[in-house]
Parts: structure tokens; C-alpha cells; sequence
């Protein structure tokens, strides 16, 4: 079961709400998926950690066999390649890796061979025993997709995973949440929190994902958020209180479950409602 | 990195982990910067539109390229598109418009050329007044990728209007992250702003964040928001900078005015009292000297 933590707009706590789930359960799996700025990790105690390095297809031209005859440039629609009377130009930034230009290369002289674009690291956090996995984007790459698209796949759908994303609402966060099993959206109290939770729920519901909200910093002053998720007939699923203890626990790198460790018990009960969901769906969602 | 030609200068706001006080800064600075053309190039969770309240004057439709569609009566059904798709975004002879990156590889396989390849529409972006002076920005379609190129949209439109205009300045708001989005905002700025925050994960994707600048030759320079939210993380985050060779602009403390201007949909340096407004005063200052000494 994947169960992914979304937000529109950055800060709002999503990093506080998937470490937290993942370390209120039993065999879940946190999978940091913002891999532009993967940091769940600095909140885990991590053990027997391993590493690999993720790849992405590149097209590399054999001029024993090019002649020249520009057809890959033609069918590349990034313009990623540009053939030269004596030359072959690629621009590796521009390239999505879709496979085009050696299919179609007359003269098969295109081969693709794998560039490195990341790391996936893995391993167990303690004492929970918890499993985690993370993409890490080299920095400089510009194509998240094919290492978003790993880190998925490295996932067991029979344990119950976590998945950390990006903020905003574009490709990487839809490549996350499209199969999602559930989706949270983690927002906060504030015009610029309403304003990106909309743009979140838009997605969701193009995508036909079931999804809650958990409203995190929340003041008993505001009940903005609340009322458009009545209006929009959205759950509310959790609230966690503004508290100076949590935002300075978070500055150090301490889970909010272990700050108050009576929370665990409302993350576990959250579990437990989703799945039911999940298993039982009800139309609370209906778009 | 090209540098801009024109005589206006270029400030781009980015912070690499979200929610650290990108748009609350860009906010504060683009009352207090003079003859600006502003601009938020966050495409995707655009906000700063909500403090500055512009009014559209026009209204661009922007497309980030084709999408394929594949004609039922003409397609007999081969599979062959749903196999060579590299994006999973054909089933059942149905292409998902989420999924699909518009490579066209499949249009161009279909041996019965069932696959149509139409314009997609992947959201717009709009040139405002707002009070003194220019104001562009965007608005990506839900799920919609190659934001980087709307970015680079936002910013042409942008750099247009500060050169026709003669503005001094252009300040952007960047987006979150260190990926292409970040990329198209940075190019040919003057000062990247650094926006970030005294916690772990702050110092951690800084560090990220620096190391593209670097790469890029990207003249930087870093704020500490909320920065006695951790007083032993500021100090790291200041060593740091300076072991970096990093200029540093200033450190602004957690004030509860900033929340209560945000909730009122003001930026905070409408009330010039706050210890937030006089800080980014003098984070304004420093800017401006930064630049001063750059020249």
C-alpha cells in the first residue's frame, strides 16, 4: 500500500508527518521521493545502510556507422540532438530518455547506454526497525523522473510505504502520486497554505486518488483551511497544534514522535482509518 | 551563465528547501526596492500574487510542448505503442495526458498512423500592474511538466518590461528545490538571495543549493530566517558561509508579526515596527551594498 504525503506549497510539514507515520508503525517503508532535497534522512537513525547509483538512458552515436542524415534530430521533440554536416550534437539536459532516436536511427547507429543521475540509498532505522529508501538527485541534473520512477519501483506493495514528496504540483509530484493508494495533503493555516492545498487537491482530483487533509501549525485563531474543506466536503483527517517544542525538536532533527510520543498512538489510529478506507471505500472523495 | 545586457539588475529569491520565507522576503523587498519589475517564476505554487493583489492587464496562453491521442477507429489495436512508451502512459489504447511527456515516439511508430499529436495547453502565464510598477507571473495546469520553460516565459516577459520601462531592478521569486525550475530562474541573475532556515534540513539542502550556484558561477548570498528558532544552528549555517566565501545578508528572528501580516494578506514591512521589517530593512541594505562592491 503506498500512501503519499504531499503538500503544493513547501515547509508545511511534510517530512514531519512521514517520518512520523512511517515510525508509528510496524514494517512500513519511508521512501523520501523529494529528491531534489531529500532530507527525511536527517531525521532517522539509520543502520546497515547500503547504496547504489541510479541511471538514465542516453543516446550515444557510433560514427563508424552515422552518415549524417539527421532523422534522430528529427524525431527528437526536446531538440536534444543536432546533426552537423561532419557531427552530432547532444544536449544530455534537453534528452527525456524516451528511446525515439535509436529506434528510428536507419543506420541503427544509436546505442543507449546508462548515465548516472543519482543515488538510491537504503537500509533500517532503529530501535523501530522500520525499513527507509531515498532518491538522491546529483546535483546539477535536471530529469527526477527516471529517479522518482526507481525509488517506486524498489517499493513492496504488500508493506505499507510511505512516500515523502516534493513540493508543488508538477511532474515529480503527479509521477508520485498517479498509483497512489492514498494521498495526504499536509497543509497550514495561512493564505499562502490555502492557496497551494487547492492547486494539490486539483491534482488529486484529476488523478482520482482518495485523499485527506492534516492541517499541521494549526491556530485555534484560523480556521481557514476547515472551512474550505468543509465547502469542498474534504476530510480533515489529523490536526497537529502550532508548538515552539516541535519546531525547535524539527531545527535539531527529532521526529515529532519522539518529542511527544503519545502521538504515535494518533498517527497509528490514522493508519488504521486509511486502510479501512482503502479496503471499504466510501464516497467521501466524490469529485 | 550570460549576464544580462540591460542596464536593470537582477535579484532571484530561491532557498532550496520550501517554506523557509521565500515569498514573506520577496514580498518585503519588492516594497522596498524602487523602479522594479517583479516576477514569481514558482509556476507551480505560485503565491506572491496574494500579498501584491495585480491587476491583469494580459494573460498568455503557454504550452510545454504535444500530447499524443490515439484515434480508436483507426487504431486496430497492435499494442505496439503501449509497449515502446517509456512513460506508461498508454492502456487500453487510451493515452493518460498526466503521463504522457510528448515524445511523440508512439506517433510516429503506429503503423496505422491512429496517433494524433495536438498542441497541449499546459497553462498560461500574465503580465500585472501592481503599485509602481510591472508584475509578471504564472500559472501551471495541474500536473503539467516542463515547468522550466514556462520559467523562462515568465522571465522573458519579465526582462521585456524592465527594459522597456527602464526599471533599476528585477526581483524574482524563485521556486523550491535545486532542479530545472531553479535552474531557468537562476539564469542570468545578478544575486541569487538564499533564503534559509536554522534547521537541519535547512543547512542541509543550502548546502545543496550552494553547490549549483557554485557549478554555475551564480553570485550568491544567504539570509537566516526565523533565526533564533535555533541559535547553535544560525551559527553553523553563518561558519558555513564564510568558510564558503559566501557574503551573508542578515538574519531575521521568528516574529509573530510575519504571521499575522500574512494572515491579513499584507506583507510584514507594513508594519515597520515589527523586529521582522526593521531586519529585512537592513537585509536591504546589504544588498544593495553587495551589488554596490560587485560592480
Amino acid at each position: 500500500m503506498n500512501i503519499v504525503i504531499a503538500s503544493g506549497k513547501g515547509g508545511t510539514g511534510k517530512t514531519t508527518v512521514a517520518v512520523s507515520l512511517a515510525l508509528s508503525l510496524k514494517n512500513s517503508i519511508y521512501a523520501d521521493c523529494d529528491v531534489e532535497e531529500p532530507n527525511g534522512c536527517l531525521f532517522l537513525n539509520r543502520s546497515s545502510e547500503s547504496m547504489k547509483t541510479a541511471y538514465r538512458l542516453l543516446p550515444e552515436i557510433d560514427f563508424k556507422k552515422c552518415d549524417f542524415c539527421g532523422v534522430c534530430a528529427s524525431v527528437c521533440e526536446f531538440n536534444a540532438l543536432s546533426v552537423l554536416p561532419d557531427q552530432v550534437l547532444l544536449f544530455d539536459e534537453l534528452c527525456h530518455s524516451c528511446g525515439a532516436c535509436s529506434y528510428f536511427c536507419p543506420k541503427k547507429a544509436i546505442r543507449e547506454t546508462e548515465a548516472p543521475i543519482g543515488t538510491i540509498r537504503y537500509g533500517r532505522v532503529l530501535p523501530e526497525e522500520i525499513a527507509y529508501i531515498e532518491g538522491r538527485l546529483n546535483v546539477g541534473e535536471m530529469m527526477a523522473g527516471p529517479l522518482i520512477d526507481q525509488v517506486k519501483k524498489s517499493l513492496n506493495p504488500e508493506n505499507i510505504n510511505i512516500l515523502d514528496a516534493p513540493p508543488g504540483t508538477a511532474c515529480s509530484m503527479v509521477e508520485i502520486a498517479r498509483d497512489a493508494d492514498y494521498c495526504l495533503l499536509v497543509t497550514e493555516p495561512t493564505p499562502f497554505g490555502l492557496h497551494d492545498l487547492k492547486l494539490a487537491v486539483k491534482v488529486l482530483r484529476i488523478l482520482r486518488r482518495p485523499f485527506s487533509v492534516i492541517i499541521n501549525k494549526a491556530l485555534e485563531t484560523s480556521n481557514l483551511i476547515e472551512h474550505y474543506c468543509e465547502q469542498e466536503r474534504i476530510p480533515v483527517s489529523l490536526r497537529i497544534p502550532y508548538s515552539r517544542e516541535l519546531a525547535e525538536g524539527y531545527s535539531r532533527g527529532k521526529p515529532a514522535v519522539h518529542i511527544f510520543p503519545e502521538m504515535k498512538k494518533q498517527f497509528h489510529a490514522l493508519i488504521i482509518r486509511i486502510k479501512n478506507s482503502i479496503e471499504k471505500p466510501v464516497t467521501e472523495n466524490a469529485t | 551563465m550570460p549576464h544580462n545586457n540591460s542596464k536593470y539588475r537582477q535579484i532571484v529569491i530561491v532557498s532550496g528547501k520550501g517554506g523557509t520565507g521565500k515569498t514573506t522576503l520577496a514580498a518585503a523587498l519588492c516594497e522596498l526596492f524602487e523602479n522594479r519589475v517583479v516576477s514569481d517564476t514558482d509556476v507551480d505554487a505560485a503565491d506572491l500574487h496574494i500579498l501584491l493583489k495585480p491587476e491583469i492587464l494580459e494573460r498568455h496562453e503557454y504550452s510545454g510542448g504535444n500530447k499524443a491521442v490515439i484515434n480508436r477507429e483507426l487504431c486496430t489495436g497492435c499494442d505496439l505503442c503501449e509497449e515502446y512508451c517509456r512513460f506508461d502512459a498508454i492502456h487500453d489504447y487510451q493515452v493518460d495526458p498526466l503521463a504522457c511527456e510528448g515524445c511523440g515516439f508512439c506517433v510516429r511508430l503506429c503503423p496505422e498512423n491512429a496517433i494524433s499529436f495536438p498542441k497541449a495547453i499546459s497553462g498560461f502565464f500574465q503580465e500585472s500592474a501592481i503599485k509602481n510598477g510591472e508584475f509578471v507571473d504564472a500559472e501551471l495546469l495541474p500536473g503539467s511538466g516542463n515547468s522550466g520553460k514556462l520559467v523562462s516565459e515568465v522571465k522573458k516577459s519579465a526582462a521585456a518590461l524592465a527594459s522597456q520601462n527602464q526599471r533599476a531592478w528585477l526581483i524574482v521569486d524563485g521556486p523550491p528545490g535545486i532542479g530545472c525550475p531553479v535552474n531557468a530562474s537562476l539564469t542570468g541573475t545578478d544575486l541569487a538571495v538564499i533564503v534559509t532556515e536554522p534547521t537541519v534540513s535547512g543547512l542541509h539542502d543550502l548546502s545543496r543549493l550552494i553547490e549549483l550556484t557554485q557549478r554555475f558561477r551564480i553570485p550568491s548570498a544567504i539570509v537566516i530566517n526565523k533565526s533564533d528558532l535555533n541559535p547553535e544552528n544560525t551559527k553553523n549555517i553563518q561558519k558555513f558561509a564564510e568558510s564558503e566565501n559566501i557574503p551573508f545578508l542578515g538574519i531575521i528572528p521568528y516574529d509573530d508579526v510575519v504571521l499575522k501580516a500574512l494572515i491579513s494578506e499584507k506583507s510584514v514591512i507594513n508594519f515597520p515596527d515589527s523586529s521582522a521589517a526593521v531586519h529585512i530593512c537592513q537585509v536591504y541594505k546589504n544588498i544593495l551594498e553587495l551589488l554596490e562592491n560587485q560592480k
